[in-house]
C-alpha cells in the first residue's frame, strides 16, 4: 500500500518563527497573562496589516522590483503558500529627519527590509517543497534561512511602528502604565534610555537592542539579540516593545562609525503608542 | 574603495580597534603579549574575553589592508595557482567559492582563503566564512587572504549591494602577490 505523508501547513512546524509578534495585539483579555504559547496568526490578518498611509511615488527601478516580488507572491499564494510582503511605512521617508535620514529610511525599506521579505518567502517555499518530499536534511538546512530572512522581516515590521514623526508624537514619552512602570523597573526615564543606549553602543557586530515586557513575571527587560534574532529567542515568554536596529545599515550613512550618536538621537523619533498598546493588552 | 571609505575604516574603525584594546589590556596579564597570543587566549575556546573582539578585529584588519593592493586583481599565479588548481577544480570555482562565501555570511564577518596545515581529506586550502571577529587563527588554519563584509567596509560605496563590493574585490583590490607569499610561510610553518 502506498503511503502519503498529509501535506502539513507550515504554520504547524514552526509556530515560534511566524510573525507572531506582529502587530496584532495577543487576544488574551484575562487580568493575568495565561502561560500559552503564542497562537499562529493567519497570513490573510497579517496582509491586512497595512499601515495608514501608502508610500511616496516610488522609482520606476521598485515598481518593477515590487512587480517582480509580488508575482513571486502570486504565485506561491496560488500554490497555497504562506507569503508576507513589505508592510508600508505609516510616513514618509524623510519624515523622521533630522534624527535619521531620508536616505538612509529609503534604503532600510526598500532594500534591506525588502529583501528579508523576498529571501523569507523563497524560504518557506523551499521548505514547503521540502516537507513535502519527506526530505528532513533539506529542512534542518532551510532553518538557520528562515531564522535570518523571518527575523528581519518580524524586527524590521515592529521597529517601523517604533518610529513617528516629531509633529506626529514622536520623541514623547510613554505615558499611563507604560511609563510608570519604565519607573518602577529602571528607577526612572533617564535610566532606561542610558542602559538601552549602553547595551546597544556595546553590541558587537550587527543586531538588535530590545525593551521586551517578560509577560511570566510582568517585567520590563533591556535585551540585546544578535543579528536578526528575533527577541523570543532570548525567551519564549518575552514581547517586544521597543526595538533598535543596531546593524550598521541602520545608520552608517549618517553617522558613520559614531553608533552612540545614533542611539542618542534616535530617541527624538521613538514613537510610544504601539508599545503601550501591546503592553497594556498583556497586563491588564 | 574609495578614499572617503578608507579614511573611516581605517582612521577610525581600525583606529578605535587599537585603542581600545590597549586600554583594556592596560594593567592585566594580557599587556606585552604578542596579538596573536592574547587573540587565541581571549578567544577562549569560543567562551569569549571581553578583550577578544578589539584584538581580533585589530588582527584581521592589519591583514586586509595586507590582502590588497592598488591595480591588484586578476589571477594568481605560480604555486598558489597550482594548489588552487588542485584543491578547487579550478581558480573559477575557488572564486565562485569565496565570492559566495563573502556573499552569504550573514550579518558582520570575514570570508577566508586559509591553509589547513593538517587536512583529513588531502585539501589544504579551504574557503572560510566567519562571523564578527571570529578569524581562522583561533580554528587553527593560516590565513592566506580575507575580505571584510561588516557593513562599513562597503556600506559608504555600495550601500546595500554586497555582492558588486565582492566583484570589484576580486577584480580591482586583492594582491595575489601578498597570498602568495602568506602561502610559502605557512608551508615552511607545515613541514
Amino acid at each position: 500500500m502506498e503511503m502519503h505523508l498529509p501535506r502539513r501547513r507550515l504554520p504547524y512546524l514552526l509556530p515560534h518563527l511566524l510573525p507572531s509578534q506582529l502587530a496584532l495585539p495577543p487576544r488574551s483579555l484575562l487580568p493575568l497573562c495565561p502561560q500559552t504559547r503564542s497562537i499562529p496568526i493567519p497570513p490573510m490578518a497579517l496582509r491586512a496589516i497595512a499601515s495608514r498611509k501608502t508610500l511616496a511615488a516610488l522609482g520606476s527601478g521598485l515598481r518593477a522590483q515590487a512587480r517582480l516580488a509580488t508575482t513571486a507572491a502570486a504565485a506561491a499564494a496560488s500554490r497555497g503558500l504562506v507569503t508576507f510582503s513589505l508592510p508600508d511605512l505609516p510616513y514618509d521617508y524623510g519624515a523622521l529627519e533630522p534624527a535619521v535620514s531620508a536616505e538612509i529610511m529609503q534604503l532600510h525599506h526598500q532594500k534591506h527590509h525588502q529583501s528579508y521579505v523576498t529571501n523569507y518567502n523563497k524560504a518557506l517555499e523551499q521548505l514547503e517543497d521540502a516537507v513535502a518530499r519527506d526530505d528532513a536534511p533539506a529542512v534542518v538546512k532551510l532553518q538557520s534561512a528562515i531564522k535570518f530572512n523571518g527575523g528581519g522581516h518580524i524586527n524590521h515590521s515592529i521597529f517601523w511602528k517604533n518610529l513617528a514623526p516629531i509633529h506626529e508624537g514622536g520623541g514623547e514619552p510613554p505615558k499611563g502604565s507604560l511609563g510608570w512602570a519604565i519607573d518602577a523597573d529602571f528607577g526612572s526615564w533617564e535610566a532606561f534610555v542610558q542602559k538601552m543606549n549602553a547595551e546597544g553602543a556595546a553590541l558587537q557586530g550587527s543586531g538588535w537592542v530590545w525593551l521586551g515586557l517578560d509577560k511570566e513575571f510582568k517585567k520590563l527587560v533591556v535585551e540585546t539579540t544578535a543579528n536578526q534574532d528575533p527577541l523570543v529567542t532570548k525567551g519564549a515568554n518575552l514581547v517586544p516593545l521597543i526595538g533598535i536596529d543596531v546593524w550598521e545599515h541602520a545608520y552608517y550613512l549618517q553617522y558613520k562609525n559614531a553608533k552612540p550618536d545614533y542611539l542618542k538621537n534616535i530617541w527624538k523619533v521613538i514613537d510610544w503608542k504601539y508599545a503601550s498598546e501591546v503592553y497594556e493588552k498583556e497586563c491588564r | 574603495m574609495s578614499a572617503n571609505t578608507m579614511s573611516y575604516h581605517w582612521g577610525k574603525h581600525h583606529r578605535s580597534y587599537v585603542d581600545n584594546l590597549n586600554k583594556q589590556i592596560l594593567g592585566t596579564e594580557l599587556q606585552g603579549k604578542s596579538l596573536e597570543d592574547v587573540i587565541v587566549q581571549t578567544y577562549n575556546n569560543g567562551d569569549l574575553h571581553p578583550a577578544f573582539n578589539n584584538a581580533a578585529q585589530v588582527w584581521n584588519h592589519d591583514f586586509f589592508w595586507d590582502s590588497m593592493k592598488p591595480g591588484g586583481g586578476g589571477k594568481p599565479s605560480g604555486e598558489l595557482l597550482k594548489l588552487i588548481e588542485r584543491d578547487f577544480g579550478s581558480f573559477e570555482k575557488f572564486a565562485e567559492e569565496f565570492r559566495a562565501a563573502a556573499a552569504t555570511q550573514f550579518g558582520s564577518g570575514w570570508a577566508w582563503l586559509a591553509f589547513n596545515p593538517r587536512p583529513s581529506d588531502g585539501k589544504e586550502l579551504v574557503v572560510l566564512k566567519t562571523p564578527n571577529a571570529v578569524n581562522p587563527l583561533v580554528l587553527g588554519y593560516t590565513a592566506l587572504l580575507t575580505i571584510d563584509v561588516w557593513e562599513h567596509a562597503y556600506y559608504l560605496d555600495y550601500q546595500n549591494r554586497r555582492p558588486d563590493y565582492i566583484s570589484i574585490f576580486m577584480e580591482k583590490l586583492v594582491s595575489w602577490d601578498a597570498v602568495s607569499a602568506k602561502l610559502e610561510v605557512a608551508k615552511a610553518q607545515a613541514a
